[in-house]
């Protein structure tokens, strides 16, 4: 059997150590009328035929090539250097286990410490945490935080937030009473406002507008950023909000089907204490050596038990250390770049794309970053017929947004080349 | 030796990689997007070359202790070995590249997979339905908790009272709380296992849930189980099953016949995941009947060999985040299940029972053991008889971790004083064993004979024992504004204009 | 001046008029460890006694802080927000934490010296 390593002897030399005869009498404890006489699975496989089975499960799903994907709404294919995988397919980072004995855990406390900061400068806000499951659940845990410091029970979503992070904001804020609304104008009832920069369609929204209309009313301003447009737009700290949160997923993660990828948090200084989740800090030993270590734990689960903000008590710390080196390999710099080059594609997609007869940008007037909403005739069927050239095309959000029905929004990252866009184009006019 | 920062390791003008033009005809952000947002001070990020990267973050996996190295007897963690076929699977581009939003039609495979992975799950625990969409340990847990509410509302009952035993996990009464109930501790009885008569007395039609592991936290099955399922249910409260301990009778017993109506699994425990230096994980929870219509959306389900994602289930929880999983875990789960089978999950639990009784009985005379034998797949000592010496756990603790093995979790449970959790796993062989109980008791000898050397122990690592005191405090002083350094992540002198 | 009174939840309190000053106990301070962090409250907040006023964070644990008595916080010991630790070398003096104007009566149940040192020994 696979990964068990004693010999029958060996089990024989423990038995007689333990001073029993058999493995029952150390079951003993558990009633006859429970045992079961053996599990209702199959035996266990070779390798080569436990991958043989799995390899026919993955060869049953249709993969699109990155190049030829221009389907967003939350989830993007980037180019990933080697580089991330290189680093967390090492054993000592992806074998490790929660960095709670610090001194055997300096290296996965310093990635993800560098994380900390290099969210913090991307957010431009003071203090990030050490990771989220996702962006859903990053948004309903600022909107937690948020209720908890201003003692008011009710969170506005202004404009276009990604409808799976509202279905989680909903069911986050029903087990706390929170009551989630969807409007443009906060009260003094307000714990928080939550926009999205850019929007679920890819729009600008006026950021710093929403921020101060939150704190007019003495509301929390949240931020739901894209990481990657922070290395161009505006970040949350720039215009003032308090809380930013996003998806790290664009930082160096595969599709993977929707996860495992990494929420984001950070916020200004006087909400840290609220922070939930890992905190991870400079300290230093006996010799005045640096070193890191998980602070601020008695805020969590486990030491607060019921008094905790959150119950948290875990962080996507490999998928942290994959964003860590894609934006540590990257730079400012070639942020940047990936991100100009992302917008421009998308406006040139975008041109081409309104140019067809039927085909009209469904917000003409509204500036987007890189991915944009678009009208189109029979939105089924143009994906089918795209489908078939091996494209994977638009979103529909017609399923989410009642408004919008024939909308279809379309992205483009750097892996999207001119040809394929042409490529693409030409599959839809035909 | 301890490394510097990436920041710290960064110079101006090193270039940036290569990376692909636009090669289209289109404005740039500045000319299209208003000034206002627009960024107008760069981030600072390191500015390193490749070589740089890549030897910066060799160093740091240098500095890390880890199951492909070092023996992990944490109890309640499970830490046994990560399969690498495990890794192979999840990295098939049929799965890794896969976009959530693709036609149903054009994932088959996936939903196969999760489909599959669900009916061995079932069958593992002896439930109905399992979902598969949280994505930790206390993501199912409040997952779990939810739906019982849900259960509760919807026969017009507001039960708002959860009991959970005083020897439990912190996760369990945060879990609780974050759903809005109020938590109240049920006491162990003397011999380790939950007081029945506490119990009994603690029961009403306020109670919505009592939540337990088995075998408890002390590593010891709760011989009573039926009775306490009976009584639970008598009062129409439910039963909820926490995995942490599942390694411990797989194809033994099953919580489900238990009596237990919610049952929470990791994957990362029993399951083999990797545990990634704290995540990501996966915590799927399996449910009876009653509770099923309140599962997440979406469900996955299977008609005449299709698979399609259910939405339309009026009666959900909703949706515990974004997607459907985190199906990169989903997959290598279900590799391990499939690689083991039925005939192989049940030795592991079995030599996972072995190997605990077999070191208890080597540390036996050593330290301290507070209950009575056997044990379950876990066992907890105390260092409790070295106190005459000035010793604590976290002294035996750093005394392991010095002596190259990831020291057991220490402190947990709450109700043993100086309490030391072994759960060796069926993945360590005998001689890991024994070299484990060796230097159990050589630190046990340092500990009488040069207590003072034990203090200042590890010093053969990267650091010695840091002042978490003083970090605590220094974030305290920075954030009531009596210092300018944050500690909680570095600080560029100054920022460059965009 | 009477002499320092205790609570089964380890604090202190001594009365001087109608003015009752509040800690937490050594014993309280030996259990928590190093104190990093208190959560208090503002000047001129009302609390009923036994009522959760705060929080004393360590490293390793969180406690609840409880008010003995009923009454009107009258002043906050501000010096612990620059050093908590005042709190471990001082519960009794300078770690004192709060002022509170008396409303209603003493709570019949508190402890003396010896009756709260017996409680302890019961603790541990």
């Amino acid at each position: 059997m696979p990964y068990l390593v004693h010999s029958p002897e060996e089990r024989a030399e423990m038995l007689a150590a333990i001073g029993i005869d058999s493995m029952e009498d150390l079951l003993v404890d558990i009633p006859g009328s429970l045992r079961i006489p053996r599990l209702e699975l199959p035996n266990g496989l070779s390798e080569f035929e436990t991958m043989a089975q799995i390899r026919s499960l993955a060869a049953r799903n249709r993969v699109f090539s990155d190049r030829l994907t221009f389907r967003g709404g939350g989830v993007y294919r980037r180019f990933i250097p080697a580089a991330v995988a290189a680093v967390t397919s090492k054993p000592e980072f992806y074998t490790a286990y929660t960095p709670y004995q610090p001194e055997a855990s300096q290296g996965t406390l310093q990635a993800i410490y560098e994380f900390q900061t290099l969210i913090a400068e991307l957010t431009a806000l003071d203090v990030a945490n050490a990771s989220l499951y996702d962006g859903a659940t990053a948004v309903a845990e600022a909107a937690m935080m948020a209720s908890v410091h201003t003692g008011r029970k009710e969170v506005l979503v202004v404009g276009y937030l990604h409808p799976e992070y509202l279905d989680v904001l909903r069911a986050f804020g029903e087990g706390r009473g929170i009551m989630v609304k969807k409007g443009s104008e906060p009260t003094a009832k307000t714990a928080a406002v939550i926009f999205q920069q850019p929007d679920f369609l890819g729009l600008l929204v006026d950021a710093p507008e929403l921020t101060k209309r939150a704190h007019d009313m003495g509301a929390v301003a949240i931020a739901c950023v894209d990481p990657i447009s922070l290395a161009v737009l505006a970040p949350p700290g720039e215009y003032g909000a308090d809380i930013a949160v996003g998806e790290g997923q664009q930082l160096g993660l595969s599709p993977s089907y929707g996860g495992p990828h990494v929420g984001f948090i950070a916020c200004r200084k006087d909400l840290v204490r609220r922070l939930p989740g890992r905190l991870i800090g400079t300290s230093h030993d006996a010799q005045g050596r640096r070193g890191f270590v998980l602070t601020l734990t008695a805020r969590e689960q486990h030491i607060r038990r019921e008094k905790a903000t959150s119950n948290i008590c875990t962080n996507h710390s490999l998928c942290a250390l994959a964003a860590s080196v894609y934006m540590t390999y990257m730079g400012a710099e070639g942020m940047r770049h990936i991100a100009d080059v992302s917008f421009k594609r998308a406006h040139a997609l975008a041109e081409k794309l309104a140019a067809l007869p039927g085909w009209e940008l469904a917000f003409p007037e509204r500036q987007f970053f890189n991915e944009f909403p678009i009208r189109v005739p029979k939105p089924a069927a143009v994906n089918r017929k795209l489908a078939r050239k091996g494209i994977l095309g638009g979103l529909d959000v017609h399923r989410w947004f009642r408004e919008l029905n024939g909308v279809l929004t379309f992205t483009c990252t750097e892996v999207n080349d001119a040809s394929a866009i042409d490529e693409l184009v030409e599959a839809v006019s035909s | 030796m301890t490394e510097l920062l990436s920041f710290e390791k960064s110079r101006p003008n090193v270039h940036a990689p290569r990376l692909p033009e636009a090669d289209v005809a289109a404005a740039q952000p500045a000319d299209l997007v208003p000034r206002e947002l627009l960024r107008s001070q760069q981030p600072a990020l390191p500015r390193l070359s490749e070589p740089e990267v890549m030897r910066h973050y060799s160093k740091l996996a240098s500095m890390n202790y880890s199951i492909s190295e070092q023996f992990y007897p944490l109890g309640s963690c499970t830490m046994k070995y990560n399969p690498v076929a495990n890794e192979a699977a999840a990295a098939l581009p049929g799965f890794a590249d896969l976009h959530p939003y693709q036609e149903e039609d054009s994932v088959q495979g996936a939903l196969e997979l999760m489909w599959r992975l669900e009916q061995a799950l079932c069958a593992v625990v002896g439930v109905d339905r399992v979902t598969l969409q949280p994505a930790a340990g206390a993501h199912g847990e409040w997952t779990a908790l939810r739906m019982i509410q849900a259960f509760h509302h919807s026969r017009g009952e507001a039960r708002t009272e959860v009991l959970v035993p005083d020897s439990a996990h912190g996760t369990n009464p945060a879990s609780a709380a974050l759903s809005g109930f109020q938590v109240v501790e049920v006491a162990s009885a003397p011999n380790g296992r939950i007081s029945l008569a506490d119990l009994e007395s603690k029961l009403s039609s306020r109670v919505a849930a009592l939540m337990l592991t088995n075998p408890n936290t002390l590593g010891l099955f709760e011989r009573d189980i039926l009775d306490i399922a009976e009584l639970v249910h008598n009062t129409g409260a439910k039963l909820y099953y926490d995995g942490a301990n599942l390694n411990a009778f797989m194809g033994v017993c099953r919580p489900g016949d238990m009596g237990f109506d919610a049952v929470h699994m990791n994957l990362h425990k029993t399951f083999t995941t990797p545990h990634g230096g704290g995540g990501p994980g996966a915590g799927p929870v399996g449910v009876k009947a009653d509770l099923v219509p309140f599962l997440p959306t979406p469900t996955v389900e299977r008609t005449n060999g299709h698979l399609k994602l259910d939405f339309k289930r009026p009666q959900s929880i909703g949706r515990v985040r974004s997607f459907y999983g985190n199906f990169g875990m989903l997959v290598r789960a279900y590799t391990y299940i499939v690689a083991m089978g039925g005939d192989g999950l049940t030795q592991a639990s079995l030599d996972a029972v072995l190997g605990a009784n077999y070191l208890r009985k080597r540390i036996e005379g050593q330290l301290d053991l507070p209950h009575d034998g056997p044990c379950m797949h876990e066992f907890v000592a105390s260092a409790r008889n070295l106190a005459p010496n000035g010793i604590k756990a976290l002294d035996v603790a750093k005394g392991l971790l010095e002596r190259d093995f990831y020291a057991p979790t220490i402190y947990f449970p709450l109700v043993v004083p100086e309490a030391i959790m072994v759960e060796p796993t069926e993945t360590e062989s005998k001689p890991t064993l024994d070299a484990f109980a060796a230097a159990i008791a050589e630190i046990v000898k340092e500990a009488k004979e040069e207590p003072e050397k034990l203090h200042h122990e590890p010093h053969s690592l990267p650091v010695g024992r840091l002042d978490e005191v003083a970090t605590a405090r220094a974030i305290n002083a920075y954030l009531q504004g009596q210092s300018e350094d944050p500690i909680l992540r570095w600080k560029p002198l100054r920022k460059e204009p965009c | 001046m009477a002499g320092r009174q205790y609570t089964k939840s380890h604090e202190w309190l001594t009365v001087e008029g109608k003015t009752v000053t509040v800690g937490i106990t050594e014993f309280a301070q030996s259990q928590l460890g190093d104190v990093v962090f208190l959560e208090l409250p503002n000047p001129g907040r009302k609390l009923e006694a036994e009522e959760s006023f705060g929080v004393v964070e360590s490293v390793k644990a969180a406690s609840d802080l409880y008010a003995p008595v009923s009454g009107r916080v009258a002043e906050v010991n501000d010096k612990l927000a620059a050093k908590p630790e005042l709190i471990n070398s001082d519960p009794y003096g300078d770690g004192w934490i709060l002022k509170l104007d008396l409303t209603g009566e003493l709570p019949q149940d508190l402890m003396d010296e010896a009756a709260y040192k017996k409680f302890t020994e019961s603790q541990t």
